[in-house]
């Protein structure tokens, strides 16, 4: 009851985390109620994820029979199918990477090798990036204006330029990633060989980190499979059966737009059916990557 | 420096005489490297075309309609009169929504995954918000469109409009009909999308703090939500911020999952409840009716203008709060 002595006051522990008291109290209570939001930010992000795929499967998986598989587009009722949507957006995504392998294999070359630091190759850096998270709506009236308006029609050759456009700097930075993880002891080893620099890039280096650059093609190819603001302005779909480059073509992200939002029961169905098969592609990529990216390094 | 190794290496040539093969070496190093450093200038020329021809194809309806064309809350294909006023408010207020929703939501996931996550699940829980960063963004516009907005219009909206409705001031900003479409059933799709691409950056720079930081916060007695928020925010702060606008860049420009959900009416009302449209999904829903030469298509490509204009303003800015650590060693 009586005042503690003033040397007992300077050695008492610090008020705080392990006494009682309002400050301590109040600490603990802010620190859990943090952590409870945190978990529940985590929980509501999950349960969002879950949502997503559970609807895909419950309604998608009914709809998928042979008949939607291997069928064309038919008018709401006669029992179309998702055939040509398939196969063209196997086509302009192939084509596609086709294109944008290369050049964002070079790219990517450029920057790690070449660029060092100067002036050019880090305007190259910055805007690729950009490009990187342009939104693809751009790129859709960008190939629109450059292709599809002097040529007069759609075409599919289009959607795959366009398609081109978004993955190339997807490759560029992950190229560029992963030639820096290469280490300089093999060029010098490749070099001294008297190898000229282009074959110790390609064949050296380029091999040694071929896991990682194989990673960003695949993850483009995901990218790319799924848009459809860009597709609307270039190839944009086409109802019958068609193969041919030059002229619309159907892809599955276009038949999606195209069928959801009609008035139509089994039109419905079959997006939901395409909804499920792309985001199943889409995933099943991505889960592969990360997996067989663990392992490898 | 790591690469003295690699320049150094011609002059070492010099002295042998040249012989057929060095020459064809030589000659084949000069024509990669030329090709290498072309491939560099095509994507600079393809975003200075995007640039050039985007600015050219709204130079039309600038000339038609003057600046004029920015302001006016018109939108009428029937008189042939456009203005951008309709979605560009809707797209700065579903991306503003947006953005308020996921900082919040992102952050909770980093500061789960980088301080309390156990260790048994904490990579499987960072690959499923990544994955949902990989899906495509028509698959969240069927899923708003079949999942979010029936229930929008269903419990949300009228609950809050129940609540809310009838308090002076932010009441308009819950009235209308619950149609379940509209700018919050928008930006609320846009606020998922987003979410994962800030989260991952956030939890990036938190875990790369050096760790001899935390601990000797946690020396102190500091609890897990001081350190947070007095030396690992404060730490980490540009590129926390440079995460925000580049998750606010994506809202900006998203096309599909919005075209879906936002209702596309070019009316500027203040509910939130209100069909709205956007920029993106203006385009994309008036682009096939508007035929080439026309004045409808000179104004989307003038939208198409404004739209580069902000969003490649945004992205820049959060390149340059986000820039990579100038090129480390090989």
């Amino acid at each position: 009851m009586t005042s503690t002595p003033p040397i007992a006051l300077s050695d008492a522990p610090p008020r705080g985390w392990q006494t009682t008291g309002l400050l301590a109290a109040r600490r603990r209570l802010r620190d859990r109620l943090a952590t409870g939001l945190s978990w529940a930010a985590t929980a509501l992000v999950l349960v969002i994820l879950a949502s997503i795929l559970l609807s895909l499967l419950l309604k998608g998986l009914p709809g998928l029979t042979p008949g939607a598989l291997f069928r064309s587009s038919a008018p709401p009722g006669a029992h179309g199918g998702l055939a040509n949507a398939i196969v063209g957006s196997l086509e302009q995504t192939g084509l596609a990477l086709l294109i944008g392998t290369p050049l964002g294999l070079l790219g990517g070359i450029f920057l790690a090798e070449y660029g060092q630091e100067s002036r050019f190759s880090t305007l190259v850096r910055f805007v690729s990036d950009m490009l990187l998270s342009a939104p693809s709506i751009l790129i859709g009236l960008f190939v629109y204006l450059v292709i599809v308006a002097p040529q007069g029609h759609f075409s599919g050759f289009a959607g795959a330029i366009a398609l081109a456009i978004l993955a190339m700097p997807i490759i560029v930075r992950t190229t560029e990633d992963m030639l820096r993880l290469v280490p300089v002891s093999m060029r010098e080893a490749g070099m001294a060989l008297g190898a000229p620099r282009w074959r110790v890039i390609v064949f050296l280096c380029l091999r040694a980190a071929r896991g990682g650059v194989l990673t960003g093609i695949l993850l483009a190819l995901a990218r790319v499979a799924g848009e459809t603001a860009p597709l609307l302005f270039t190839s944009l779909g086409n109802m019958t059966w068609s193969l041919n480059l030059n002229a619309p073509m159907a892809s599955l992200p276009v038949a999606i737009y195209q069928y959801a939002g009609s008035a139509y029961d089994d039109w419905v169905q079959l997006a939901w059916t395409a909804a499920l098969l792309i985001t199943a592609g889409v995933l099943l990529i991505n889960i592969l990557v990360r997996f067989g990216f663990r392992r490898g390094t | 420096m790591g690469n003295s190794a690699l320049t150094g290496f011609p002059q070492t040539r010099e002295f042998r005489p040249m012989t057929g093969a060095a020459k064809t070496s030589a000659l084949s190093d000069t024509l990669f490297s030329t090709i290498v450093r072309l491939s560099g200038l095509l994507i600079l020329l393809i975003v200075g075309g995007l640039i050039a021809v985007l600015c050219r194809g709204g130079v039309a309806a600038f000339h038609a309609f003057g600046a004029h064309f920015l302001v006016s809350r018109i939108w009428n294909p029937v008189t042939d009169v456009y203005g951008a006023a309709a979605p560009v408010f809707g797209t700065l207020v579903t991306t503003f929504l947006a953005v308020v929703m996921a900082v919040p939501l992102a952050f909770g996931v980093a500061f789960w995954l980088a301080e309390m996550a156990p260790a048994a699940i904490a990579g499987s829980v960072a690959t499923a918000v990544q994955l949902l960063a990989a899906v495509p963004s028509i698959i969240y516009g069927m899923w708003g469109f079949f999942v979010i907005v029936p229930l929008m219009a269903s419990h949300v909206e009228p609950f809050a409009t129940h609540t809310f409705g009838h308090l002076p001031l932010i009441g308009t900003l819950f009235s209308g009909a619950p149609y379940g479409t509209g700018l919050l059933t928008g930006a609320i799709i846009l606020a998922i999308m987003i979410t994962p691409f800030m989260c991952a950056v956030m939890r990036d720079v938190f875990v790369s703090m050096p760790a001899v930081l935390r601990e000797s916060a946690y020396g102190l007695g500091a609890t897990r939500w001081e350190v947070m928020r007095q030396v690992t925010l404060p730490w980490s702060r540009q590129a926390v911020i440079g995460g925000v606008v580049l998750g606010m860049g994506r809202a900006m420009g998203e096309t599909m999952a919005v075209t879906f959900v936002i209702g596309n009416s070019n009316r500027i009302n203040w509910s939130l409840f209100a069909p709205g449209n956007t920029i993106a999904s203006l385009i994309a829903l008036e682009f096939p009716e508007s035929p080439a030469g026309s004045l409808k298509l000179a104004a989307l490509l003038a939208l198409g203008f404004i739209l580069m204009t902000i969003s490649f303003l945004t992205l820049a800015g959060s390149r340059m709060l986000l820039r990579r650590k100038p090129a480390t060693s090989h």
